[in-house]
Parts: C-alpha cells; sequence; structure tokens
C-alpha cells in the first residue's frame, strides 16, 4: 500500500523524505487500519462527522473543521515546533543541551514510558466504541468521535516516536499496541483504569473529565522531558487533550444543570422521583465522581516511589510546569509531604521529595479537578438548590500505594472491612444504580434534539448552532 | 455616532481553564490565576490566533467597550461570569463590517447603547457572512401586506437558503447589499432587515426567512425620494437572487426561558421583529411555557398595518393587542402611548414582573412617546421611571431598536 504522505499523514516531520521511517509506518498503518475499523466506534463506516483535523501546528492549520467519513480521518503527525537552543531543565543533566536521539542508557526506560503512554491512547478507543449507539445528541456524538479520532492520533504520534527512534524494538512494541485489547483477560492494556468498561456516556464524561486530565498531567510532566522529540509531542498533544477535558467538564454540567432544572420545577430533591421523571440525582453523580476519581488517583502510582526519582533525576520526566516552579530543579535536598497511616490516624509526614513526584503530580492534578468541581457546584447554586459535589478523601477505595491495604470513609476515617461493606453501597455507585442509568441511554440523533437527562450545551462547536447537524448519516 | 471598541474577553463559565490559548498566543496577551483566564486588553492585537485552538469557544467573545476603557486583568480576575450589562456579546467569525457597527449603535441610541440580551436567551451566531463571502438566497415569496389604498407599500418577502443553515433568533437583523453602485460609482453600503420569522424558518425545516420591508418612497422630511435598498427588495420577483450578510445584533433577542412575559411596542415595520417572536411562542402553544404577549401596535389605520389579518386571528388568552390608530377618519388620533396609557394598570404590574421583558422597535423617534408614557404610567403608581430604567436596563428588560 503506497500512501501520499502530506495529503494521508499530514505532519511536519518531513515523513516524504525519510525512507525508514516511510517503511516502519507503511507496515504499521494497515495494521492500524485492521484495528480501527475492528475496534473504533461502533458502526460509523458511512457517517460523515464534523470534526477537527490537524493540518499543520499552526494556529490556522491545526483546527481545520470539515465533513469527514471517520475511516478517512487522517491521522497526523505532530510536534510542537522546536525550541532553539532548548537545554534539559531538571535533574542531573540541567543545563546541558536537550537530546534529539535516545540516550543509550536511558533506551529501555524511555520507551518503556513512551509505550505505556501510548497504550492508554486505543485503550480508550476501545472502552467507548458502542457509545456512538446510545448517545443523547448529534452534538455529544461528534464531540465522542472528535474525540476518538484524537486519541487515534495520539497513539500515531507515539508508534512515530518508537519507529523513528527505537528502531527494531520500537516496531515490535507498536505492533503490540494493536494486540492489546482493553479488557482482554489474556491480554489486557497495561493500565488498570484502562480496562474498565464505559458502559453509558455519564461513565464517559466523567472518564473524559478525570481519567482523561490524568493524561494532561502525565502529558504535562512528559512535555518537559530532556529527550526533546517526546516533549514537542507531548506539547501539542495536550492542546488535544484540553477538547476530551472540555467534553467531560462541560458533559457532566449539563447532566447537572438539567437534573437541578426538573429539581427547582417539581420542588423536589428525592431521588426516587427525580429517577422516575428520567433525570439522574445528584447523590448519584456523586458516586460516580468518588469511583472514577478513586480509580483514576491509582494510575499515579505509589506515593513513594523511586522510579519516578531516577526519571527525574535523569531528565526523562519532569513535574507539571517544570520551567515555571521557582527552585533548584534537582531536589537533592527538598523535602515533600505525603500522608501516612498511624493506628487509625492519617498524618503528614516529610519525605525526600524526589521520591514523592508521583505524590506531588497526583497533587497537581487534585487541585485540577477541585476546579472543575468548583465549577460545577456554580450550577446548582444558580438554581438555588443545596447541594455541593465534593472530593472524597485522597485514601479513599484506593488500591495502590499507602491506603491500598486500608478502607477509608470518603471523609477520610480508616473503617473497617465490616463497615466497608456495609457503606460503600453509599458511596460508589450500585449495580442498580448502574442499571438506571443505562436504562437512560437511548440514540438521539436529531439535530438540536437533546436526551432528557442532559441539557443543550451553551455553545455549539466552531461558533455553528447548537442545532447544527453535526453527524450526517448516509 | 459613538465609536464601537472591542475588547478580547473569556468567558469564564465555559472555560475549562486548559492553558491551549496561554500557549498558542503569539504575543503572549494571555495570563491566568488560579481562578481565572484572562486577555490584557492592551497586549493582545486581535490576531484571533487562539481562536481555533480553544476546544471551548470560550476565548471568541470580542465586546464593545467605552473607546479607551477596556476592563483591567485584575477586574476580569474575579469574574464568575462576563459581564452582561453594557455589553454586547459579538461571537465572530469574521470581523463585523464596519457600516453595521455604526448602524446597529445608531438603533440602539434611543436606550443609551445596547442592552445585553436576557440571561435566557439562545446564543446567536453573528457575522456568519460578510461583504466579501456573503450567502445567497432565492426569494420564494414577496407579497404587498398594505391594502390596495394604503398609503405605505410594506412586503412580506421570503427568502430561501437553499438549503444551507444560515442561523437566525428572532430579533436578529441581516443585511442585504443592494446591487450595482451609487451615483459616485461606489458599489451600496449594505442596510439591515429585522429577521420576521422564528428561528426554524417561515416553514419549519426550509432554511428560509420573511422580511417586512416598507417601500421608501420619501424621506423623513418628506421629500419624495426612491430608496435604494427597499425599491430593490420591494420589487424582487419569485426566483431572484439576493446577496444577504450576517446574520447581525445579539441584544435584541427574547427570552427562552418557561413563564417569561414579551411587552411588545411597535410601528410600521417595526413589527417584523415582534412577528418573529410572536411567532416562536405560538408555535409552542402546546408546551404551556406560560408567561404573557401584550403588544402595542401602532399605524395610520387597518390597512396600513402589516400583518393586521393574522394577528386578529390569534387567541385573546395567547395575546393581548392593542392597537392604535392615527389616521382613521372620524376617530381621534391614537398613538401607541396612548394606549400604554391607557392600558397602565397591566403595563405596570408587566414592568414589575421579573419574568417580563419590554421591546420597541419602529422608526426613530417614537422612543420618546413611549418613555413618557411609562413615565406617566410609574408616576400614577407611585413608582419612578428614571430610577426604574437603569434597572430594566441592567437586567437586559428593556431593549430599543429604532431606525
Ligand atoms: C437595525 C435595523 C433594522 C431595520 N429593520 C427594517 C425592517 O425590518 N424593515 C424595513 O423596511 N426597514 C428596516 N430598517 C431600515 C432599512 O435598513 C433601510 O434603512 C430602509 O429600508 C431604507 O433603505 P433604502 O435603501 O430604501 O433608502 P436609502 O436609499 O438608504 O435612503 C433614501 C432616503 O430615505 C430616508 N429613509 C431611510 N429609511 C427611511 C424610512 N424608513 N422612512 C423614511 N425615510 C427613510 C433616508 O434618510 C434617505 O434620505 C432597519 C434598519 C436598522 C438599522
Ligand atoms: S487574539 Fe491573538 S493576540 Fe489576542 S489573545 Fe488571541 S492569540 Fe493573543
Ligand atoms: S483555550 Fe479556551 S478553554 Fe482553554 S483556557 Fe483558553 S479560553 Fe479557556
Amino acid at each position: 500500500m503506497s500512501i501520499d504522505y502530506s495529503q494521508k499523514i499530514p505532519n511536519n516531520v518531513d515523513l516524504a523524505s525519510n525512507k525508514t521511517l516511510q517503511r516502519a509506518l507503511e507496515h504499521w498503518q494497515p495494521a492500524y487500519l485492521d484495528w480501527w475499523n475492528e475496534m473504533g466506534p461502533d458502526k460509523t463506516t458511512t457517517a460523515e462527522v464534523y470534526l477537527r483535523t490537524a493540518i499543520s501546528v499552526d494556529p490556522k492549520g491545526w483546527a481545520h473543521f470539515d465533513y469527514v467519513k471517520m475511516p478517512e480521518y487522517r491521522w497526523g503527525i505532530f510536534l510542537a515546533p522546536q525550541e532553539a537552543g532548548r537545554t534539559v531543565n531538571f535533574g542531573e543533566h540541567k543545563g546541558q543541551p536537550a537530546w534529539q536521539e535516545v540516550p543509550g542508557e536511558y533506551r529501555s526506560t524511555l520507551r518503556r514510558i513512551i509505550v505505556t503512554q501510548g497504550d492508554t491512547e486505543p485503550a480508550s478507543v476501545e472502552q467507548q466504541r458502542h457509545l456512538g449507539m446510545t448517545c443523547p445528541s448529534l452534538y455529544d456524538m461528534r464531540n465522542l468521535f472528535q474525540v476518538n479520532v484524537e486519541e487515534g492520533r495520539h497513539l500515531w504520534a507515539m508508534v512515530y516516536l518508537l519507529h523513528a527512534h527505537f528502531g527494531r524494538d520500537g516496531r515490535e512494541e507498536g505492533e503490540a499496541l494493536l494486540e492489546r485489547r482493553s479488557g482482554d483477560a489474556d491480554n489486557p492494556r497495561i493500565l488498570t483504569a484502562f480496562n474498565e468498561k464505559t458502559p453509558d456516556w455519564l461513565s464517559f464524561f466523567m472518564f473524559t473529565f478525570i481519567t482523561d486530565r490524568d493524561g494532561k498531567f502525565q502529558l504535562a510532566a512528559l512535555a518537559e522531558s530532556g529527550f526533546d522529540p517526546l516533549a514537542r509531542t507531548c506539547k501539542f498533544m495536550l492542546t488535544e487533550e484540553a477538547h476530551h477535558l472540555f467534553v467531560g467538564e462541560s458533559g457532566i454540567s449539563r447532566i447537572i444543570q438539567r437534573t437541578c432544572e426538573v429539581m427547582a420545577q417539581h420542588k423536589t430533591d428525592d431521588p426516587a422521583k427525580l429517577r422516575s421523571m428520567g433525570v439522574i440525582d445528584l447523590p448519584t453523580l456523586q458516586k460516580y465522581l468518588n469511583f472514577h476519581y478513586s480509580v483514576t488517583s491509582d494510575l499515579y502510582g505509589a506515593e513513594i516511589s523511586s522510579n519516578a526519582a531516577s526519571f527525574y533525576t535523569n531528565g526523562l520526566k519532569g513535574r507539571y510546569e517544570e520551567t515555571k516552579l521557582g527552585d533548584d530543579h534537582r531536589l537533592d535536598t527538598a523535602e515533600y509531604p505525603v500522608m501516612e497511616v498511624v493506628g487509625d490516624r492519617i498524618v503528614t509526614k516529610h519525605v525526600p521529595a524526589l521520591t514523592a513526584l508521583n505524590e506531588r503530580l497526583r497533587d497537581d492534578w487534585v487541585k485540577d479537578v477541585q476546579g472543575g468541581i468548583d465549577r460545577w457546584n456554580k450550577v446548582p447554586e444558580k438554581l438555588g438548590i443545596p447541594f455541593r459535589f465534593t472530593l472524597p478523601h485522597k485514601g479513599f477505595h484506593r488500591k495502590i500505594g499507602i491506603f491500598g491495604e486500608l478502607h477509608l470513609s470518603p471523609e477520610g476515617k480508616v473503617i473497617s472491612e465490616a463497615e466497608w461493606t456495609h457503606k460503600h453501597r453509599d458511596w460508589l455507585p450500585t449495580e442498580e444504580d448502574r442499571a438506571f442509568v443505562q436504562s437512560l441511554m437511548g440514540r438521539v440523533a436529531e439535530p438540536g434534539k437533546f436526551a432528557n437527562w442532559i441539557a443543550p450545551p451553551a455553545r455549539g462547536i466552531n461558533n455553528q448552532p447548537v442545532d447544527f447537524e453535526y453527524v450526517r448519516f448516509n | 455616532m459613538t465609536e464601537i471598541v472591542k475588547q478580547h474577553l473569556i468567558d469564564p463559565g465555559i472555560c475549562i481553564r486548559c492553558n491551549t490559548c496561554e500557549e498558542t498566543c503569539p504575543v503572549k496577551a494571555i495570563t491566568h490565576d488560579s481562578r481565572n483566564y484572562v486577555v490584557k486588553a492592551e497586549v493582545c492585537n486581535d490576531c484571533r490566533a487562539c481562536v481555533p485552538p480553544c476546544p471551548t469557544g470560550a476565548i471568541d467573545n470580542w465586546f464593545p467597550i467605552a473607546p479607551g476603557k477596556p476592563w483591567s486583568i485584575e477586574e476580569q480576575f474575579t469574574w464568575d461570569e462576563l459581564p452582561a450589562p453594557a455589553a454586547v456579546p459579538v461571537a465572530t467569525a469574521i470581523a463585523e463590517p464596519e457600516d453595521v457597527a455604526r448602524l446597529t449603535s445608531e438603533a440602539t441610541a434611543g436606550q443609551g447603547g445596547p442592552v445585553a440580551a436576557p440571561w435566557s436567551a439562545e446564543k446567536p451566531a453573528v457575522n456568519l457572512y460578510n461583504e466579501k463571502g456573503p450567502i445567497t438566497a432565492t426569494v420564494a415569496g414577496n407579497f404587498r401586506l398594505t391594502g390596495d389604498k394604503a398609503s405605505a407599500d410594506i412586503r412580506h418577502i421570503v427568502l430561501d437558503f437553499g438549503g444551507v443553515h444560515f442561523p437566525l433568533l428572532e430579533g436578529q437583523n441581516i443585511g442585504i447589499v443592494p446591487p450595482g453602485t451609487d451615483a459616485q460609482g461606489r458599489p451600496h453600503h449594505v442596510r439591515l432587515y429585522s429577521v420576521a420569522s422564528p428561528r426554524d424558518g417561515e416553514r419549519p425545516g426550509y432554511h428560509n426567512c420573511a422580511l417586512t420591508v416598507k417601500r421608501v418612497t420619501e424621506d423623513h422630511e418628506k421629500k419624495p425620494v426612491k430608496g435604494v435598498c427597499s425599491n430593490y427588495l420591494c420589487d424582487l420577483k419569485k426566483g431572484d437572487k439576493v446577496q444577504v450578510i450576517g446574520p447581525f445584533g445579539s441584544n435584541f433577542l427574547m427570552p427562552n426561558h418557561a413563564g417569561s412575559s414579551l411587552m411588545m411596542i411597535c410601528t410600521g415595520t417595526g413589527s417584523a421583529p415582534m412577528r418573529a417572536m410572536t411567532e416562536r411562542r405560538r408555535r409552542r402553544i402546546d408546551l404551556k411555557e406560560g408567561g404573557e404577549l401584550m403588544l402595542f401596535f401602532g399605524a395610520r389605520a387597518p390597512d396600513e398595518l402589516p400583518y393586521f389579518g393574522p394577528l386578529m386571528k390569534l387567541p385573546k388568552e395567547f395575546i393581548d393587542i392593542n392597537f392604535a390608530f392615527s389616521r382613521v377618519p372620524g376617530q381621534p388620533k391614537q398613538y401607541v402611548q396612548d394606549r400604554i396609557r391607557e392600558r397602565h394598570e397591566d403595563v405596570w404590574r408587566q414592568i414589575n414582573d421579573e419574568n417580563c421583558y419590554i421591546y420597541l422597535c419602529g422608526l426613530k423617534g417614537m422612543e420618546k412617546g413611549v418613555d413618557e408614557a411609562f413615565r406617566d404610567v410609574c408616576r400614577q403608581h407611585g413608582g419612578d421611571w428614571d430610577a426604574l430604567l437603569p434597572q430594566l436596563r441592567e437586567k437586559s428588560r428593556y431593549h430599543v431598536e429604532t431606525y
């Protein structure tokens, strides 16, 4: 299969003149398309979707809007423009020129980092595969597909790095990325959260709001990397990731809006009544929030990690907004507070900052999630409804790290196994909750119409009206 | 003519604080604190490089401001939403043509400048087409609305956009560029016309809209003159092509929330936006959204009044109509302000109803008489119009468009 490179794969890596890379991608692309056809959005091969495609990295080119048939989406390879004279900005190589080639001693670590990041991208596509069949509107369907094609493009971005910089190993890893499957017992995706199901739109919005935000922070930390091609790739991916966060944040906000409207109209906060009127009661939303928040928190790994320390010292993975932080960027003597459980009390202790980098990134993420929750809370506030969403304690429902073996209430009280068994149904979505949410899912595919459980958005996409025909079926 | 200067602002109610715009801006005009992303007015050069990458559209706001008085970033940091009063959100795909900005600012001068749209109004699309790239419409119908003997020739002109979705809201205007050139050989400048059909079109699903156009045969001083654009429009035949630009206007919009009431006051072709709003509510009558419609409509005589027939057919419970005729032989002259005074009880009740929104549209000058009538109604009920009016404006409850 021959490819017209600038057209089929818009890129800013001069693909047309790089024969080795071409050959590698020529081999990989058909397998990718097979994967997309098998695992990409269900029954969408003929639909034309109003999508944003990046055709170059400058502001004019990277948001090109048009109707596209999904399998014909032009997945491109884009790196943020190179910064002249960029240096490694942290760790023991601080001040040296940033690496344009993989340093031999970090080869396997870097490969692992890239593969782990890359593995999350096709995983979400697989997790979201059936959602098009139950979309609450054409507007939402379009956003789902935009998220999906961008996940696909992020996979391309990582595979490009593997192919361009890791030779045969890289090619093999690239193939393996297409072989693993989310939730497959024999060959699952690398990270647990990416093997959870995304069964309904509420989960999808929570996932994009919370779990894609983990993506944002991981990418941001990698965008600081001393390995320049990785840094530039992640930088560009970050601008796309923003759309996913938007889909999640506004999606939940619209659900809250709709529920609150019904609450105000019928002057009730009774979950049973609200459910009978076909909207999702706020306590159920809080349970979903608790679930996605705690499961995603595990993605950052253990609070104390020597791996994280060596990634940092070696200049591979920095902190969030590394260059904006005003310290020595070496952290040889700095400390950072982490939690510790003593008996049934949770106390704070100071540990070497180098080993606490996972926790630090998690804390940055928590702050960002909290910002979004504060914005959600404005919705009931505006309608005079007293309910407010809160984040559960960091130790709630964790599987990894110091809280992994313990049970905590959302308020952060250490509780017994028995109490947990008794109470967790109030804190996490139950089978009945999930079945109820599932029962609301039905496809609404008429321009300008929205499912009863979600309010229309405040604005359309790209200045189009809300009732624009975002997806055309043929 | 007041000069309109626009400031680039980020809508904190929509922005997700993703930092994309700050990354993108070539001149570093964007910054943030823990609460908001903001644009430094003195740095931003309106290059719009930040617009396509923003995932939410939050960045796409250019607000008119008093010249030389931009909001500082400190002020912007405190916002939870964009400041509504005195500001006109203009979400732009392209810049608004200068002529249009001038005409719009003149049309709202009668109330001391533009008033923001009601909080529940649908977000309008504006400036999708300009003179360099107009949309072509086909005339689908052109009917005379006024009686055969009436002095004014007012027409109902239906434009079809040929299957192209051209989003319009009640209360918005479209621009018509008459073909040909003026006496100096320059292309004619654009004229604005109110959309006279509701947002789903004259016929739902057909991507069309109606205009209510008066043939101008004498100028404001009553001297004979042949108005360029109005005559061009009134003479169009079915099938003729027309160049349209716009849509324009993001203030004179109707509320959307259930229970909201409209008080509409108009003369002549000022009835166009009122027809659009009334028709919107009529089509949704089965939804029983509540709210009252009250109309004051002035003309010389019944057969000079556009839409007289259809208006008379509307149920009394749906709309409370008050005509005022100034030239009916054997009857005293009646103006809209006289009818407003007569109906002072209901008018006073509506002025005090937070859910009632008031709209005035018609020939320049009519706002003065109406203003006086409101002042009298207030006085009669122990109220103070001069204190009330700024509050109404603040709450986006009083809208004037006169030309
Ligand atoms: C926001 C806005 C909304 C408008 N909506 C409508 C609408 O729904 N329907 C409609 O018919 N018009 C509407 N107009 C007026 C319209 O834009 C034109 O001004 C009008 O049609 C005259 O244009 P013309 O080209 O025929 O006259 P021109 O050739 O521009 O003017 C000829 C002469 O007539 C005078 N003149 C202009 N308009 C009038 C008038 N209405 N009465 C008396 N003399 C006049 C002018 O001062 C000039 O001396 C609106 C204007 C604005 C600003
Ligand atoms: S319009 Fe241009 S200068 Fe202004 S904030 Fe956006 S990118 Fe920066
Ligand atoms: S790009 Fe848009 S959503 Fe993101 S911070 Fe800027 S204005 Fe907000």
